[in-house]
């Protein structure tokens, strides 16, 4: 597999991102700079927390115009897995490949600790190695996290199982629903404020993020498989 | 067009005596008389008025600086580049210094406090390393007053919006409250980088008729004085120079770093340095006066973002992420080029010449000509010293000795001090995971991040109980830097070195400039001692509030090696069972600990004293016995004592403890004797353990539980531990969600 870490210039978590793939998972990953525009030849699409343009603005509202955007929405729309992280999910929120809005933290300050999640859905690519409900720790470092979206856009992410992970316990945020993570209705694109790639090595605290990455391994493989045998 | 002509000329300067509202002394306009040969300018009043103030010429301190021992076989640079340099092995290098931002945070508590954390980033880039951490040493004043709450809550938001923007982790520091602080706030920031050894870089204009170029972001009339400003005291009129505070843009700072980390790859690059204090005019005097050449610099060419500038105002301007760089002469496009891609000006403005002037030019003429070593060569200040009737009255008071009723309730207050407390409401907001590398997050003795790609790991902390320097300066700058070792040493490192940032009073007060004679004095003794050499540092004088110093605190800021990330220890107790030993005897020494503090109000008396032959033998055997294996947890007592210590090695676990002495408890609990370790060791371990460490007193056993029993022939003393983590924990959150 393939994956491609999306460097903005502001970014500063794709250096993590990169490692976790590389020595975490081992397999191949490349940077790929923000003013490019393909991205063919990637397996996986990884956008990377951080603070793309300096996020003076709003997290990602700049990114979003990025050169290398319609490339990312082109491999959302060709089902190869998109995982946008902290400033990653801003962002696929800003190009409205995920539903809804983010606010700043209710309690207006950056937080940077490690959280309890509850894994909601493991009937995903990204999230098939975790059993269903299972709690897990994994790092959250964000000053606006507080994920917001509509009733009716609430609603629709209940009925169709795409709130992937939520905060248990004290939500962090004030994010609705506790909502840490959500999915796109096609199933390929995950946006999450949490980031697994903080957790990939037991030597930091926790390695319970590192199964993420091993989904989409496994996903691909097995699709691969089935492209080879079809 | 600029208002030059609205400037004074060179005979109202002196005639009106103008350069004394600039910061120059009488005796100093004569000496730059001297060395010009003529009256300066206005321009050129200027230039020597921000380069000979105490913040960029160290000229009071300087004589005190040389004391410190600077050199050592693992020392790759000492003082006097960006930052200091220590070899690590394998062909790497770890780079630190620390750097002062306090009056700016005294006035504008958000932006001085970000800047702060900015420039001394860039002072470890700029020698071509990559920053991995950044500590900060805070000190406030009484959090009951409103005033404080906000300087507090504004300086840790500015260190936060700055360092989790850049994406280097915060991973330690310190924060104090004392009345002492309360105008005028102590905001010390420390950055330490990894490079390796072919990449270190020097901030040099070497080669006649290579290209001097300006990088990063653009001039602007912001910060303008600001070291000037730096190096008087702070009074109500300090308001009006909130505009010699710079404002900060971390966005710019990350372009800046990647660029400047391309760039010491290429061998083009001749020398680079931060425009810091001072700006312009410091990074190109200092380059050419350690190259022994001159620069002639086009001021018309210098990036601009306000109209009409003058030369004063660019020279003296310290507008925010910028760099000086000296490149050689053909290579401009492709460099240029490097910068471009992080979309970053790369502008030629100058050339290295040989004379060695630093000659500017604007609009076709020459206005300032000034022979560039001059500038470097602030006259040194010898200051009268004088021992202070404080010192000599605390030296010659009774022992005070505690009477203590209900030692469990004394815990727990002492344990919901500020300075005591959890600082989980700072470090929250801060990012210290970013870069996957942090091994040891903040809350124990020191942080530990690993070096990517080996088995190597850095220990780094920082340190200093100014409550010890205000009784006794010398016996407390060899504790700073004693204590901390002892956290290197607790978290599984060897201490390599140490930078310090001397922040005192006005060093005009004999008083005051006798403390920073005694604390240097103490320090230096303590870091020849325990072999760990000063790379780096900065001075911080005119700690005043309305002509009141504030306590002496020189910060050491310490890092250490860890040679394998198995050695890695932390403070919490880790298994039920393990046997808990107590490491050195109390003796009846109270001053300044914080019972003392807390039941009293103020130090008095003698500090603790230090032995430093012991302090080296114990840190040397407690260090073996952790690479040996035979260590669960080792904790150092500090603050708080035995009390303070015990509560810190249960509180996040789910361990209770069971001790017995035969001592005074009193003594035992709130001594801060110093040298002092509590450390627990697995039952297998205890024979191996206790042949290892000699001065180790086995006290009890860690349990499973909430309880915490501690036993002596007159008192037990029983705490119940989530009740006590309650108050610990929610100690400063509590405080810091009063009402305005």
């Amino acid at each position: 597999m393939k994956t491609a870490v999306i460097v903005f210039p502001g970014s500063n978590c794709d250096q993590d991102m990169y490692y976790a793939i590389k020595d975490g998972l081992g397999e191949e990953v490349e940077y790929v700079w923000h003013a490019e525009t393909s991205l063919d030849g990637f397996d996986a699409v990884m956008i990377p927390g951080g603070f793309s343009y300096g996020d003076y603005l709003r997290s990602g509202a700049i990114a979003r115009f990025a050169g290398i955007m319609p490339a990312v929405i082109k491999a959302a729309g060709e089902g190869k897995p998109v995982l946008g992280v902290c400033n990653g999910f801003q962002i696929l929120l800003e190009a409205g490949l995920l539903p809804g809005a983010m606010l700043k933290n209710k309690h207006l300050k950056f937080i940077c600790e490690t959280v309890n999640l509850k894994v909601e859905n493991n009937h995903t690519l990204f999230t098939s190695l975790y059993k269903q409900d299972e709690m897990i720790r994994i790092p959250i470092a964000h000053g606006e996290g507080n994920y917001y979206c509509d009733d009716e856009t609430l609603q629709e992410l209940k009925n169709e199982h795409r709130i992937i992970f939520t905060y248990n316990g004290e939500n962090p945020n004030g994010s609705r629903a506790d909502i840490a993570g959500i999915m796109n209705k096609a199933g390929n694109v995950l946006g999450m404020m949490p980031h697994p790639e903080r957790a990939a090595d037991a030597l930091l605290g926790s390695d319970d993020g590192l199964r993420l990455f091993q989904s989409i391994l496994n996903h691909w493989r097995e699709s691969a498989h089935a492209a080879y045998t079809s | 067009m600029p208002l030059t002509h609205l400037e004074p000329s060179p005979e109202q300067i002196e005639q009106e005596k103008i350069y004394r509202t600039m910061g120059l002394t009488e005796a100093e306009y004569q000496e730059v008389r001297r060395l010009l040969g003529r009256k300066p300018n206005y321009t050129e009043t200027g230039l020597f008025s921000v380069m000979w103030s105490e913040h960029c010429s160290y000229k009071t301190s300087k004589p005190l600086l040389r004391l410190f021992p600077t050199s050592g076989s693992r020392v790759l640079q000492g003082p006097g580049e960006g930052a200091g340099i220590i070899d690590i092995g394998d062909g790497q290098a770890v780079v630190f210094k620390i750097e002062s931002h306090n009056h700016p945070s005294a006035i504008e508590p958000y932006q001085g406090a970000a800047t702060g954390v900015g420039g001394i980033i860039r002072d470890v880039f700029s020698m071509g390393a990559r920053p991995v951490a950044l500590l900060d040493s805070l000190r406030f004043g009484d959090l009951n007053n409103p005033r404080v709450r906000y300087l507090f809550e504004e300086v840790v938001s500015g260190i936060a919006g700055y360092g989790n923007c850049i994406g280097i982790p915060t991973v330690g520091g310190e924060l104090q409250f004392d009345n002492c602080y309360n105008g005028n706030p102590l905001v010390n920031a420390m950055c330490v980088g990894i490079m390796n050894h072919e990449d270190i870089q020097v901030g040099q204009a070497r080669g006649i008729g290579n290209t001097v170029m300006y990088v990063g972001a653009s001039t602007g009339r912001d910060g303008i004085n600001g070291a000037t400003f730096a190096s008087e005291e702070i009074s109500e009129k300090s308001d009006e120079k909130r505009s010699a505070v710079q404002v900060g843009d971390p966005f710019m700072e990350k372009l800046l770093v990647e660029a400047c980390l391309e760039l010491t790859k290429h061998e083009a690059l001749v020398g680079i340095q931060d425009m810091g204090a001072a700006g312009l005019v410091s990074s190109a005097s200092e380059m050419a006066a350690k190259a022994g050449v001159g620069i002639h610099m086009n001021l018309d060419l210098i990036p601009q973002r306000e109209t009409n500038m003058t030369p004063y105002e660019m020279m003296l301007s310290e507008s925010q992420e910028r760099m000086l760089i000296v490149i050689k002469k053909g290579n401009e496009e492709e460099i240029q080029a490097i910068f471009a891609r992080w979309g970053l000006h790369a502008v030629a403005v100058g050339e290295v010449i040989e004379e060695e002037v630093l000659r500017l030019e604007h609009r076709g003429k020459i206005v300032a000509e000034v022979p560039s070593d001059a500038l470097a060569s602030a006259p040194v200040r010898h200051m009268p010293s004088k021992i202070p009737a404080e010192y000599t009255e605390n030296q010659s008071a009774p022992n005070w000795v505690p009477e203590i009723k209900d030692y469990a309730g004394t815990i727990k207050k002492l344990l919901a001090q500020p300075t005591l407390a959890s600082k989980e409401w700072v470090t929250r907001q801060y990012d210290y995971m970013v870069q996957t590398n942090t091994v040891v997050a903040p809350g124990s003795d020191a942080a530990v991040i690993r070096v990517r790609g080996t088995k190597k790991g850095l220990a780094m902390t920082t340190d200093c109980n100014a409550k010890y320097l205000a009784l006794d300066p010398k016996e407390g700058g060899k504790i700073a830097v004693a204590e901390a070792a002892r956290n290197i040493v607790c978290s599984g490192g060897i201490p390599l070195g140490i930078t310090d940032c001397l922040n005192f009073g006005s060093p005009e007060k004999p008083e005051v400039f006798w403390e920073m004679e005694e604390s240097v004095k103490g320090m230096a003794e303590a870091c020849k001692a325990l072999e760990t050499p000063v790379i780096s540092g900065n001075v911080s004088l005119y700690n005043e509030t309305d002509r009141e110093a504030i306590d002496p605190t020189p910060v050491v800021g310490m890092v250490g090696l860890v040679e394998n990330l198995d050695y890695v220890t932390t403070a919490s107790f880790k298994r039920e069972g393990d046997a808990v030993y107590v490491i050195g005897k109390a003796a009846q020494e109270f001053g300044a600990s914080a019972l003392q503090i807390l039941t009293e109000g103020k130090a008095g008396g003698k500090a603790p004293a230090l032995d430093l032959a012991l302090e080296k033998k114990r840190q040397a055997q407690v260090l073996e016995a952790i690479k040996a294996g035979y260590v669960s947890s080792a904790h150092d007592l500090s603050e708080g004592g035995l009390a303070a210590a015990i509560a810190d090695s249960v509180f996040g676990t789910a361990f209770g403890a069971d001790l017995h002495f035969n001592t005074d408890p009193a003594a035992e609990l709130f001594s801060e004797t110093q040298s002092r370790f509590i450390v627990s060791v697995p039952e297998a371990s205890r024979k191996a353990f206790e042949a290892a460490v000699d001065d180790a007193v086995f006290a009890g056993r860690v349990t499973r539980g909430e309880l915490i029993t501690i036993d002596f022939a007159s008192e037990t003393v029983t705490l119940n531990r989530p009740e006590l983590e309650k108050e610990w924990r929610g100690a400063l959150s509590c405080i810091m969600s009063a009402e305005n």
